[in-house]
């Protein structure tokens, strides 16, 4: 998908095109001459306001312009400071944190340096799933390799700045990408967020300063200090500037990771760069930001996908999966499917999203089982802005999106399961029905002979039939049946 | 869960791998990935020689053991199973996948097969969504796996070693 002309490459500009364990490599492409440009001619304060001047916002979801953060954290006084690389990607459906450190771990190392020398902190933390070996492996390749050239350490490009980098290993809790619950993981504790203010740039890590930030906003920066802010700036929509990495699958042609300028639309994305829905299927729906975002129909096709566009949409940029839906996806399963996902990595501290989330869960499996009322649709929308309001930190305050969105954007599908029972997309089981049809059945018995709830009666050489309130719609006669004697409807 | 007595040697091992890390408290995820690696997962007694070393309640490590999905209480399979259970491979069809593994193999989400050859887990996101669905048999990664396969992955694993005669875990 390389060659794609919408397609811009700032954050992935070396994947691919560097071998990631040799450092010369990176080099040879302008790797660390922001670094030695910043250390020998600019001043933090410059190099703060042409990264202020850019308008690169934080890649990892939020959009917290990344200038004003490192500002904020430079004026925190203290002794000590950190600055840490949240590489905890934990939005199911999307990878570009771990490509980028896998394919270019150079720029995050050299950007880590950068933001180091800008807020007056001498040491980095990169936070990383465990799940992600390879990405680690390289990175600490890379890290003994900058480390040997002098580029990190003691007296960088003796300008008597001293930086060094360490690795921290996540285990498998999302709610950790929330800066203050990955701080208190990085501690050693359970990853449970706390309230803020204060912000990690006031008071972080062991109580210091620490200035978070996404990889993939760490790898715009080296690209932003050597061609300008307002090269920079010249790309995407007023109030989002530069490209963003987005993770395309689903029921998609082409999977895998594209950057794209802001304000590129989504029928772009998914039409031209995505080369269609497979099996020349139907568009259904495009679900951005992960568990946190929402789900997006037709309508919003032509939207330039940008952070604000996508909230006032009802959906959110966040990390930047897109998984592509087809017609045959029940948008309630898909509901469900997040809510399990916000319930299983849901930490538990405050109850609107613990007891919360679980109820909403209740009242989709309801509906998804056939015992859904009307009713219900309003109560899910009424306990979803509860939750919202009410929630801690950000996992609670966003997990009632794919909910609310869904509503908004389908609710003649969950009309459709309350009031008729049925499954348009004909993905819920329970409200499926597996039916005999009578000119075809041979009454060999065979389906008889496997139905595990004796819910098949018939003579022999006579047509069969289905007890439905008997059958358990396991589909086991569907699948013995030799003469496609069954229907699903 | 029966209590076991671990050997001198493993008490050893474990108090090895806290020294190694300055017997911090701050150090205890680190700690602990250390120590599943060497012995396979955490029982309630690692996890007390863990708290003493490292001046800590049991309690505590407790708390931070359970908390993470990457840490288990329970011992894996030979093989462990893990299906990728994230969106991308959601829509694809990775439930299916997994209700075929329980049923070939007979086992639930979290167990292991008598033998101790096979565990079934869910796992979030390998990150592999281009491959979509996967299934990850140990460090082996599976792609595009349709239900039909699954017998085959599963006979892959049980050929050179026939059922019954697996070594327990």
């Amino acid at each position: 998908m390389n060659d794609n002309k919408k397609q811009l490459r700032i954050a992935l500009r070396n994947c691919g095109f560097i071998n990631p364990e040799i450092i010369d490599d990176y080099i040879s492409r302008d790797g660390y001459m922001a670094l030695g440009k910043c250390l020998t001619e600019h001043t933090p304060e410059e190099t703060i306001k042409e990264i202020k001047d850019s308008g690169l916002r934080g890649r990892g979801g939020g959009g917290f312009p990344t200038g004003l953060k490192w500002e904020i954290t430079r004026k925190s006084e203290s002794d000590q400071k950190y600055v840490v690389c949240n590489a905890d990607e934990g939005d199911p459906g999307a990878f570009m944190d771990r490509s980028i450190l896998e394919g270019d771990p150079h720029s995050v190392i050299e950007a880590m340096a950068i933001c180091g020398y800008c807020i007056g902190a001498d040491k980095g933390l990169v936070y990383i799933r465990a799940e992600y070996p390879l990405a680690i492996e390289r990175l600490q390749i890379a890290l003994s390799q900058a480390r040997e050239y002098g580029l990190l350490g003691e007296n960088i490009f003796r300008s008597g700045f001293n930086f060094d980098i360490e690795i921290r290993f996540g285990a498998g809790a999302f709610v950790c990408g929330e800066e203050t619950a990955l701080i208190h993981s990085m501690e050693g504790l359970r990853g449970e967020p706390t309230f803020k203010p204060p912000f990690p740039s006031v008071s972080g890590y062991l109580g210091k300063p620490t200035n978070v930030n996404n990889v993939e906003t760490f790898a715009n920066i080296p690209a932003i200090l050597n061609k300008g802010a307002a090269w920079f700036s010249s790309i995407g929509t007023e109030k989002s500037k530069g490209t963003k990495v987005f993770a395309l699958a689903g029921k998609i042609n082409n999977v895998g990771l594209i950057e794209v300028p802001m304000g590129t639309t989504l029928r772009e994305v998914i039409y031209e760069i995505g080369g269609g829905i497979r099996d020349g299927k139907k568009f259904k729906s495009v679900q951005t930001g992960g568990p946190s975002g929402g789900c997006l129909t037709t309508d919003f096709l032509d939207t330039p996908i940008d952070y604000d566009n996508l909230i006032d949409a009802g959906s959110m940029m966040g990390s930047g999966g897109m998984i592509v839906m087809d017609e045959d996806d029940c948008m309630v399963a898909i509901a469900k499917f997040y809510l399990e996902f916000t319930l299983e990595e849901s930490c538990g501290k405050c109850s609107p999203c613990r007891i919360g989330n679980k109820r909403l869960h209740e009242i989709l499996d309801k509906i998804t089982s056939g015992r859904g009322e009307f009713q219900d649709i309003e109560r899910l929308q009424l306990l979803s802005q509860v939750i919202k309001d009410t929630s801690l930190c950000g996992l609670g305050q966003t997990s009632p999106n794919p909910v609310l969105s869904t509503i908004a954007n389908f609710e003649d599908e969950y009309l459709a399961h309350v009031n008729e029972g049925k499954c348009p997309a004909g993905q819920c089981k329970a409200l499926l029905k597996y039916e005999i049809i009578e000119d075809l059945c041979t009454g060999c018995t065979l389906c008889f002979r496997n139905c595990p709830v004796g819910a098949i009666s018939g003579e022999r050489r006579q047509p069969h039939y289905i007890d439905q309130s008997l059958c358990i719609k396991c589909g086991v006669c569907y699948e013995k049946c030799k003469f496609n004697a069954i229907t699903l409807s | 869960m029966p209590k076991i007595k671990l050997s001198e040697n493993t008490v050893n091992q474990i108090k090895e791998v806290c020294t190694e890390f300055n017997n911090k408290e701050g150090e205890l995820i680190n700690v602990l990935h250390k120590v599943q690696k060497k012995l396979g997962y955490l029982p309630a007694e690692v996890q007390e020689v863990i708290a003493k070393e490292l001046n800590a309640s049991v309690a505590k490590v407790y708390g931070v053991v359970t908390f993470y999905s990457f840490f288990s209480m329970i011992p894996k399979g030979e093989f462990p199973i893990s299906i990728c259970m994230g969106t991308a491979c959601y829509v694809r069809g990775a439930e299916q996948v997994l209700s075929e593994f329980k049923r070939q193999l007979k086992v639930e989400v979290g167990e292991s097969t008598g033998d101790g050859k096979f565990s079934l887990n869910c796992l979030r996101c390998v990150g592999a969504c281009g491959l979509a669905p996967v299934v990850m048999v140990g460090e082996k990664v599976y792609g595009r796996v349709a239900p039909s396969q699954v017998k085959e992955i599963i006979k892959e694993y049980q050929e050179g070693c026939p059922s019954g005669n697996a070594k327990t875990a």
